[in-house]
């Protein structure tokens, strides 16, 4: 009895004592508070990837050739080519002096437009596997769902032809179902035969990228006239609106997601079954001897995770662009993982970590256009945010946090045997 | 080998979990650690093991100080320790599970494993302390009694001069309780040195040549083995406790559960349960004892609906139930606290108020169509942390942060709110310390005399002798007796080694075993 027994199982927080405001604040600051923890993985992702800059940048290395006659050029120009590319990070994400002041106001705000055109399919996917995450699924399918959910949401863009506002809904509905079928299959495998929904829904990607293939050679689908593996383009009535006047791309998929975010925050923590899924997610044995259907829940929880996956497939389609084509997923599908993982499977810590990863995106196709450092940097960096918050204890090591282990990103990163 | 603690001292941030333990125990002694879960026993034990470094305080062996970094070094110094659940490979032999971690190996440079090196000292040490160890015989195959022997052979081999039990009864019979007592005394006698840490009053009792109470992390006091079971458990819980279940002779109604003919074959082809045919009424506790594994557990799992028996009705109020799913027959009316309330009984990852309502959120008044009223779950929450003194900082904290006793008391709230026809009890008091078992038995006996048929299925015999009206002993899949209320802890005991009511009648009259009296 008594609260001795706490004190064995774990060392914790100092709640027992009641410090002062700054020492409050200071003790958090030196905590493994997620936010905490995502912030200073943050930081150590963009030291990381100075460096990596910093040692890849030919002039600089030119420079280090004769490091030991003039050692200041080779930091002198490690620095211009660290700083360039961060700053064309930046000015591709938020804000760019350069284009800011030529043209109409809305070309300040371009940047902006396009994290959050970027963002928007990250959203909705990074909703779609935390989702299924909470109620202890991993979907690695999102690429798959995504895909289908292209595909229906296209077809019915540019094959059918309806009244305005209802065309858009109506393709929109499709994607939806698409999404939520083909993750189905998963949850329905996973339901009755009990395969494992991160091997089923990993070959549904091999299996939806091929069907993806396959239909763009096919008369009805494909666009005709055109030597290219590109569908047809969606009508102007099944399109998403664009928020904004040109040239700001955001469209009301934006939106969508936002609402999407909402929907799973209320369903996760309001809604009876959003109580459900997260009892099966965290202990389906209690939840089964609590009467709950442990397999239909899994179905459930995959369809409402396809549904999202597909609703970010209409993004792309009917906002983003107006066909289909083979990389119409974009790495979408697999990033949103890290997304998921990144806002700890919560509804709107993922929205941020989908804006992040948005700016990203938008940044480093300024930085790779305007520097010598590739694209490719922008990978570097998401993946080095999510390894530090996979492995908490590297990041309590570099900054000398105290505390005990924050588990929650760990055991997303970890919990592969479902 | 002499151990001694002095002023261990060991802090878990502001909470204080060993304060100052001062412990002494002689070659050739056998030292009763007893306390409650929670009261430091554990931690001392890691600390003495070496899993935690004392924040003040110092280890000796035989007066010399030690340090160990880890259990490796305790080890070599010759501490072993036999953890209450067991550190065996089950797919490996008792001789490879003994040389694991401490191989050895055949001269050059292949390095082959010295096998049969390995099954010659089990043997050899097995037959030194009579210990009938099989060193060939795979760990899986064998009963927990014998592995339980198997870990003391491996600690024995590497040379342990202290031996350290923690909680070595919770998983044996009677009968294997008794083996094991005889191997520590045969051990003491050969001057090892034993720490028993256990919470039973009657096994320490029974063979502790001396007696330290630890409560809330400090030596509370050092009685005599020869102290009654009372003065044990007051100076364990801190206050006096009753440890008979003080309750009236039942009255029992009308049938509620009609079991028939329940047969459960699992897919490997094994008999769990062989045709087991019972009834209880209202307002009676029908207890089924025996030892873990002879079929009760899926008995249980049967009455709830988790396990599809293969033969077999189950009725309720005279209604066939043996089709409802779960969720039909928890809104029937029947409760269930499954063995392993971790595991079954609660979402470690919830809060106390979510598991509470963890089988009512989708009815009246927690759910609102399809949403759920959380002010209803926070009410709820209030209400039951109170009626059931269940001590958690708050109905938020999360299940798995409390203790066993008051996990087991959140799920005994949750059962108990909801009116009930059938109470089903798997193992309630398992792993609870003295003062959480009283409150438990105190819940059952008044939801009996409610006018529920309560099933209770426990292998402690003590509780199932407090508790029951009426008493069925299963054994391999069986029920091989059923006697009344009364009946002597001897006859049971035999009825669950396997013996027939009949022969246990007759045998069960000469007393064998200081822990069944």
């Amino acid at each position: 009895m008594s609260d001795a027994p706490v004190a064995e199982v774990a060392a914790s927080e100092p709640k027992h004592t009641a410090p002062s405001r700054a020492r409050r604040t200071a003790l958090w600051l030196r905590s493994t508070h997620p936010v905490v923890v995502t912030v200073l993985a943050f930081v150590a992702s963009i030291i990381v990837g100075g460096i990596l800059i910093f040692i890849t940048d030919t002039p600089t290395r030119k420079a280090a050739k004769y490091f030991f006659s003039s050692p200041g050029d080779t930091f002198s120009r490690g620095w211009h080519a660290v700083s360039q590319a961060y700053v064309a990070l930046f000015e591709g994400s938020i804000f760019d002096p350069h284009t800011a002041f030529h043209g109409s106001f809305w070309h300040a705000l371009s940047p902006l437009s396009e994290t959050l055109l970027n963002a928007t399919p990250l959203i909705l996917a990074g909703l779609a596997v935390g989702l299924a995450f909470r109620a202890g699924l991993f979907n690695i399918g999102a690429q798959g769902q995504l895909i289908i959910g292209a595909v229906f949401a296209g077809y019915v863009g540019f094959a059918w032809h309806l009244p305005v506002v209802l065309h858009v809904i109506v393709a929109l509905v499709a994607g939806i179902i698409g999404g939520a079928l083909w993750a189905g299959i998963a949850g329905w495998l996973k339901a009755r035969t009990g395969a494992h929904e991160v091997i089923t829904t990993i070959m549904l990607n091999y299996v939806a990228v091929a069907l993806l293939g396959y239909l763009l050679t096919e008369n009805g689908f494909k666009r005709s006239g055109s030597n290219q593996a590109i569908s047809r383009i969606v009508d102007g009535n099944a399109r998403l609106p664009k928020l904004f006047p040109a040239p700001l791309r955001v469209h009301a998929g934006l939106i969508i997601a936002l609402l999407a975010a909402a929907g799973v925050a209320w369903l996760l923590n309001r809604s009876r079954l959003g109580f459900q899924l997260r009892a099966v997610g965290a202990n389906q044995f209690a939840a089964r001897t609590a009467g709950m259907d442990v397999g239909r829940n899994y179905i459930v929880s995959l369809v409402l995770s396809g549904a999202l996956a597909g609703l970010a497939g209409c993004s792309q389609i009917l906002g983003t662009n107006s066909s289909i084509t083979g990389d119409i997923d974009a790495g979408i599908g697999f990033t949103a993982i890290t997304v998921a993982l990144l806002g700890r499977a919560q509804p709107w810590p993922t929205v941020l970590a989908g804006l992040l990863f948005g700016a990203f995106q938008a940044g480093g196709v300024t930085m790779q256009s305007r520097t010598t450092t590739p694209i490719d940097l922008v990978n570097v960096l998401q993946s080095i945010i999510v390894l530090f918050i996979a492995a908490p204890a590297l990041i309590r090591a570099l900054f000398r946090l105290r505390g005990a282990a924050d588990t929650s990103g760990q055991q997303l990163a970890k919990g592969w045997n479902g | 080998m002499k151990l001694e603690l002095r002023g261990i001292t060991k802090r878990f941030g502001s909470l204080v979990a060993n304060d100052h333990i001062d412990l002494v125990v002689e070659p050739g002694e056998i030292h009763a650690l007893l306390g409650e879960n929670g009261a430091g026993k554990s931690t001392l034990m890691n600390v003495l093991y070496g899993l935690y470094e004392p924040d003040d305080g110092e280890i000796l062996l035989d007066d010399v100080p030690v340090r160990f970094a880890g259990p490796g070094e305790a080890m070599a110094a010759g501490i072993g320790m036999v953890h209450q659940h067991f550190m065996l490979i089950p797919v490996f032999t008792v001789a490879e599970n003994v040389m694991l971690g401490h191989e050895e190996t055949k001269a050059g440079p292949l390095g082959w494993l010295d096998r049969r090196a390995a099954r010659r000292k089990v043997s050899e040490v097995s037959r030194r302390y009579g210990l009938a160890v099989p060193p060939d015989a795979l760990v899986a195959d064998l009963p927990v009694g014998v592995q339980q022997r198997a870990e003391i052979v491996k600690a024995l081999t590497r040379d342990a001069k202290v031996l350290v039990l923690d909680e070595p009864t919770a998983v044996l019979t009677p009968r294997e309780i008794d083996d094991l007592m005889a191997v520590m005394r045969r051990l003491r006698d050969a001057g090892t040195s034993i720490v028993f840490i256990s919470h039973k009053l009657k096994e320490v009792k029974a063979v502790a040549d001396k007696v330290t109470v630890i409560r809330r992390g400090k030596v509370v006091g050092q009685p005599s083995p020869s102290a009654s079971e009372q003065e044990l458990a007051s100076l364990m819980v801190g206050r006096p406790v009753k440890l008979t279940v003080e309750k009236e002779p039942a009255k029992p109604a009308d049938v509620v559960l009609d079991v028939e003919g329940l047969r459960v074959v699992d897919p490997t082809g094994v008999v769990q349960v062989d045709g087991v045919s019972f009834q209880v009424r209202a307002g009676e506790i029908y207890a089924i004892a025996g030892v873990q594994g002879n079929g009760q557990t899926e008995v249980t799992e049967c009455l709830l609906g988790l396990e599809t028996p293969t033969e077999g009705t189950i009725r309720v109020h005279g209604r066939n139930v043996s089709d409802a799913s779960v969720h039909d027959r928890l809104r029937l009316g029947i409760g269930y606290v499954p063995e392993d309330r971790l595991h079954d009984g609660l979402v470690g990852s919830f809060s106390v108020a979510e598991n509470l309502v963890l089988d009512m959120y989708d009815r009246e008044p927690f759910a609102k169509g399809v949403a759920i009223d959380l002010r209803a779950v926070a009410a709820n929450a209030a209400m039951r942390i109170d009626e059931f003194d269940v001590r958690t900082p708050d109905a938020e904290a999360l299940a798995s942060t409390l203790s066993g006793g008051n996990q087991q008391k959140v799920v005994l709230a949750r059962e108990l709110s909801r009116p009930l026809k059938l109470l089903v009890v798997a193992q309630p008091t398992r792993g609870l310390d003295v003062g959480s078992m009283e409150f438990v038995h105190r819940r059952i006996v008044s939801e009996r005399d409610k006018g529920t048929a309560v099933v209770l299925v426990s292998t402690e015999l003590d509780e199932v002798l407090g508790l029951a009206d009426r008493i069925a002993v299963m054994y391999r899949g069986r029920i091989v007796g059923e006697v009344p209320a009364g009946t002597s802890a001897d006859e049971i005991g035999l009825l669950m080694a396997g013996s027939t009511s009949q022969e246990a009648a007759v045998t069960g009259a000469a007393p064998h075993g200081a822990s069944n009296e």
